[in-house]
């Protein structure tokens, strides 16, 4: 059987209103080595051999390590229930409701996602959604340049590298000019943004039209946000925090020192880490704002008998009514993984989020200590919470036997950050509320070994 | 018939000299097509614009339309009024739902203007 909807009659009926012979003259401008030849798929199987292989294969996957890995992602536990609201058949649907009117469970669940966003956040309006903490950055930093009219942006390399680097893409395509705030060498503030420099990027060269700074940043440290968002207003340039969402529990939100756009990375928010996506992008911004922010927002209003009802709002910013003008062209929602979220953050209430960033970090402190009483100190000396880099003789081959040892010990940063040669011995650890104590002890032990041989 | 002491241009804006400096907003044809407007983004003030680029956007119920600047020159002024009553574009589109006040900066470009009986030609013919 098959699925195309057009029979040999219609395809000639393309084909010649067209003036061609055949499909592939339309495939004619991709050279002939870059397109797809025919899959090389062997024979069918039966589906009990098939089931038992793909066992076989999923059971390559460790998931038996003790893991420290946070670098971006991090694991918290996500309560039945989330996965049970994502089983059911009523969510698979269109991710954007176009048809609002008939969308009224769709659009109240995007309605419930953006209200608790916007009240972690402590912003007005946010968008629902993105793809990743990286694609969500890189909308915020051409929201700055269209809302200043200036071209030049500044990133802390205290951004996620994969954040970084999606915007200078993003960046590529606008003409913007991205440039990058390095980190504090030494001192009490080393690994977070360099103040001092950051003055003299202000100074020097055009115009800034935003500063991108990440709370915690990628070495799980604290950024002085307040002075950074100062230092941006101060310039005539919007302020984007890319702020960890769990965090906002126990630190200051976004909002609150003056942030003017907010993006973040969703997963942490109960999905699980699932290879490395899909995931969730975050962004949320100023009422001010509001017409330069990409991707669908849902209002609460009142249908003409007095009811409760929810609409898509400010659509003329986006790619369906506004085409090449809109907002963004390459932004997508993720529905589903906005309800996971939104049904997590539902299900743990402000205490249980409060529970978990502060258990989260009360397993880390807990981890820096095990490991500096084996001989592996942080680099750094300003607060962090969940995650911070130790230095290891060796790190990369230190970390390779842990993992033969079962312990998967974060990453090291030579490899996540090897722009940064001073931080080359050094290994990124993460820990949350799901981390174990016995694990945090295995690590330490072994990690003693390792050290010592 | 459109004012007849007014200069358009072919994407619907209107130009009334004042001085050295001219006023701009759009024609009541534009405003009935767009239907509603809901919100008007204008340039900061002292910006420079150039003509027949965008310096501006109307958002109405059911279109975003750039707003094309018919003369070159810096922003001198612009309808603050329409931060809050966007509605004056439909209400009074050559009076009080004006949107910008240029400085001119070549006089020159005023001749390239559609004068009323040419514009009124040009929507007479759709």
């Amino acid at each position: 059987m098959t699925y195309g909807p057009h029979t040999d009659a219609d395809r000639a009926r393309m084909r010649a209103a067209l003036g061609i012979e055949s499909v592939d003259e339309l495939f004619a401008d991709i050279p002939l080595a870059q397109r797809a030849g025919g899959l090389d798929l062997p024979p069918p199987e039966p589906e009990s051999v098939l089931v038992e292989r793909l066992r076989e294969l999923a059971a390559r996957n460790r998931v038996d390590l003790a893991s420290f890995l946070g670098a971006g992602v991090q694991v918290h536990h996500a309560p039945p229930v989330v996965d049970q609201m994502l089983l059911r058949g009523e969510w698979y649907t269109a991710y954007t409701p176009y048809q609002p009117e008939v969308s009224q469970g769709t659009l109240q669940s995007i309605y419930e996602y953006e209200s608790l966003i916007a009240e972690l956040y402590d912003l007005d309006v946010v968008s629902a959604s993105h793809y990743d903490g990286a694609s969500a950055s890189a909308e915020a930093a051409l929201m700055a340049c269209r809302a200043t009219d200036r071209q030049r942006v500044l990133v802390s390399r205290g951004v996620h590298p994969h954040h970084r680097e999606t915007t200078a893409t993003y960046g590529s395509g606008a003409g913007l000019e991205v440039v990058e705030i390095p980190l504090e060498a030494e001192g009490e503030a080393a690994g977070t943004t360099d103040l001092p420099a950051l003055e003299r990027l202000l100074a020097d060269g055009g115009p800034v039209a935003g500063i991108l700074a990440a709370q915690p940043n990628v070495l799980g440290l604290l950024e002085p946000m307040a002075a950074l968002a100062a230092a941006a207003h101060a310039a005539g340039a919007l302020f984007v925090a890319v702020a960890e969402p769990v965090s906002l529990a126990v630190l200051r939100p976004p909002g609150a020192y003056g942030a003017d756009i907010a993006a973040g990375e969703g997963q942490a928010l109960g999905i699980a880490p699932q290879y490395g996506g899909p995931y969730l992008g975050i962004l949320a911004c100023t009422d001010s704002l509001v017409r330069q922010l990409p991707g669908r927002l849902v209002g609460m209003t009142r249908d003409l008998d007095g009811e409760r009802a929810f609409v898509m709002t400010l659509q003329a910013r986006e790619q369906h009514i506004r085409r090449e003008k809109a907002a963004s062209n390459i932004c997508t929602n993720q529905a589903l993984l906005a309800l996971a979220a939104s049904v997590w953050l539902a299900a743990l209430g402000p205490h249980g989020l409060r529970d978990v960033a502060a258990l989260g970090a009360a397993r880390a402190a807990s981890l820096e200590a095990a490991l500096a009483a084996v001989g592996a100190p942080r680099p750094h000396r300003g607060p962090y919470l969940n995650e911070f880099a130790i230095r290891v003789p060796n790190a990369r081959e230190v970390h390779h036997r842990l993992l033969e040892r079962g312990i998967l010990a974060g990453i090291p940063l030579a490899d996540l950050l090897p722009d940064e040669p001073s931080l080359a011995d050094c290994l990124l650890v993460c820990a949350t509320e799901v981390t174990r104590p016995e694990d945090i002890d295995l690590f330490a032990s072994a990690l003693g070994e390792e050290i010592g041989r | 018939m459109v004012p007849a002491e007014l200069r358009y241009t072919k994407d619907h804006e209107w130009v009334r000299v004042e001085g050295v400096d001219a006023i701009v907003g759009i024609t009541a044809y534009a405003a009935d097509q767009l239907g509603d407007v809901v919100f008007v983004e204008l340039p900061a003030i002292g910006r420079t614009v150039e003509q027949a680029k965008a310096f501006g956007v109307v958002e109405s119920v059911k279109a975003v339309s750039d707003l094309y600047a018919p003369l070159s020159g810096e922003v001198t002024a612009i309808n603050e009024q329409l931060a809050s009553r966007p509605e004056l574009v439909n209400g009074d589109p050559f009076g009080e739902g004006w949107m910008v006040s240029l400085r001119i900066a070549d006089p020159a470009e005023l001749d390239g203007l559609l004068d009323a009986a040419a514009y009124d030609d040009l929507i007479a013919a759709g």
